[in-house]
């Protein structure tokens, strides 16, 4: 039964047989998974595309008042305005996992998440965001 | 609790907005991606991870099956400011093309993409191709050359891809920043030319 239920859960992949592993080694230790801090969660509450700009709230020190080490760390990985894919090669962790910090550090106040103006916009701003990079491109 | 689109905006008054643009290039294994990415980009093309499981956000109960093992994809990326507040970013698609799932990530809200192609082996430009017209995404051919490709060929490419003709394939040398850019200009004129298309026809 057990076993059903899981390959309904993930129809698409095939799970490599487990290497054997001593419980009882170090490497066990400094294992831990990904969601451990973002305590199991896999959404953020913001639209966070990879390339959405994130920066440091003016005021918010960058020596680390934030009590939470995981928002200090993006704090300091923004020392300009940098997207969620930079800060999570600067976190070293998956997107995924990233993108939930980054949305929680928003909502504690450290950080600005910029609004993408790809995807929901107006067909105008798109137009425009498009003419924008046209032109940086060429001056480039 | 607090409307987070509410919160968004009253963040982004109180900072100088930030924009940014995304666009996707994409081809086979060796066709120069990375190349490509890093002969424009401002920093050494980075490396980010997506796990598997990040496909499936709000379906899988992560914590039910403790013992599954992520699979992870990498994606190599770039970055062009173009202005004081802009900002492109360039990212590569995965290398294995069997990890569609992050596809949708890359082509939402692109501009459009750029199709390296290694014409002798064309067949690895088949499935990216397909995926940007299947998603209606704007995306121009690149043909990665090594060493001049006569006008014939492009054709011959062309015919091969099944692309239709108003889909520029053009040469270039991913090595080369002058060319690279050359490439991201065509896309972007076509993407705009298309975009413009689309809207007059849905409007009317």
């Amino acid at each position: 039964m057990s076993a059903q239920s899981l390959s309904q859960r993930m129809p698409t992949q095939v799970i490599p047989a487990l290497p054997e592993r001593d419980s009882a080694s170090a490497d066990d230790a400094a294992m831990v998974r990904p969601y451990m801090l973002t305590g199991g969660r896999t959404r953020a509450k913001y639209p966070l595309e990879l390339e959405t700009m994130v920066s440091v709230k003016e005021g918010v020190p960058f020596d680390g008042t934030c009590d939470r080490i995981e928002h200090r760390a993006i704090v300091e990985a923004c020392p300009a305005p940098r997207s969620v894919a930079e800060i999570a090669v600067k976190l070293g962790m998956p997107l995924g996992v990233a993108r939930v910090l980054v949305s929680d550090a928003a909502d504690a106040g450290h950080v600005t998440v910029h609004r993408t103006m790809s995807g929901t916009d107006g067909a105008e701003a798109h137009l425009l965001l498009m003419e924008r990079v046209l032109s940086g491109l060429r001056r480039l | 609790m607090s409307n987070p689109a509410r919160q968004l905006a009253q963040q982004q008054s109180d900072s100088s907005t930030m924009t940014s643009a995304k666009i996707v290039v994409a081809g086979g294994f060796g066709a120069g991606k990375t190349t490509f990415v890093g002969s424009v980009s401002e920093i050494v093309p980075l490396t980010t991870e997506a796990m598997m499981t990040d496909a499936s956000t709000g379906i899988d109960d992560l914590a039910a099956t403790p013992d599954k093992q992520a699979t992870t994809v990498a994606m190599d990326f770039g970055r062009v400011s173009l202005d004081e507040d802009l900002i492109l970013y360039l990212f590569g698609t995965p290398g294995q093309q069997r990890f569609w799932f992050m596809w949708d990530d890359l082509v939402r809200g692109a501009i459009g993409a750029v199709v390296l192609a290694d014409t002798r082996r064309l067949a690895d430009s088949f499935a990216p191709v397909d995926f940007f017209e299947d998603r209606g995404l704007p995306y121009v051919v690149g043909l990665n050359a090594f060493d001049g490709v006569l006008r014939h060929e492009v054709d011959d490419v062309r015919e091969a891809l099944s692309v239709e003709p108003s889909v520029p394939i053009i040469r270039c040398d991913a090595r080369d920043r002058e060319s690279t850019k050359q490439s991201l200009i065509t896309l972007v004129e076509y993407a705009m030319k298309q975009w413009v298309a689309m809207n007059e026809s849905g409007h009317r």
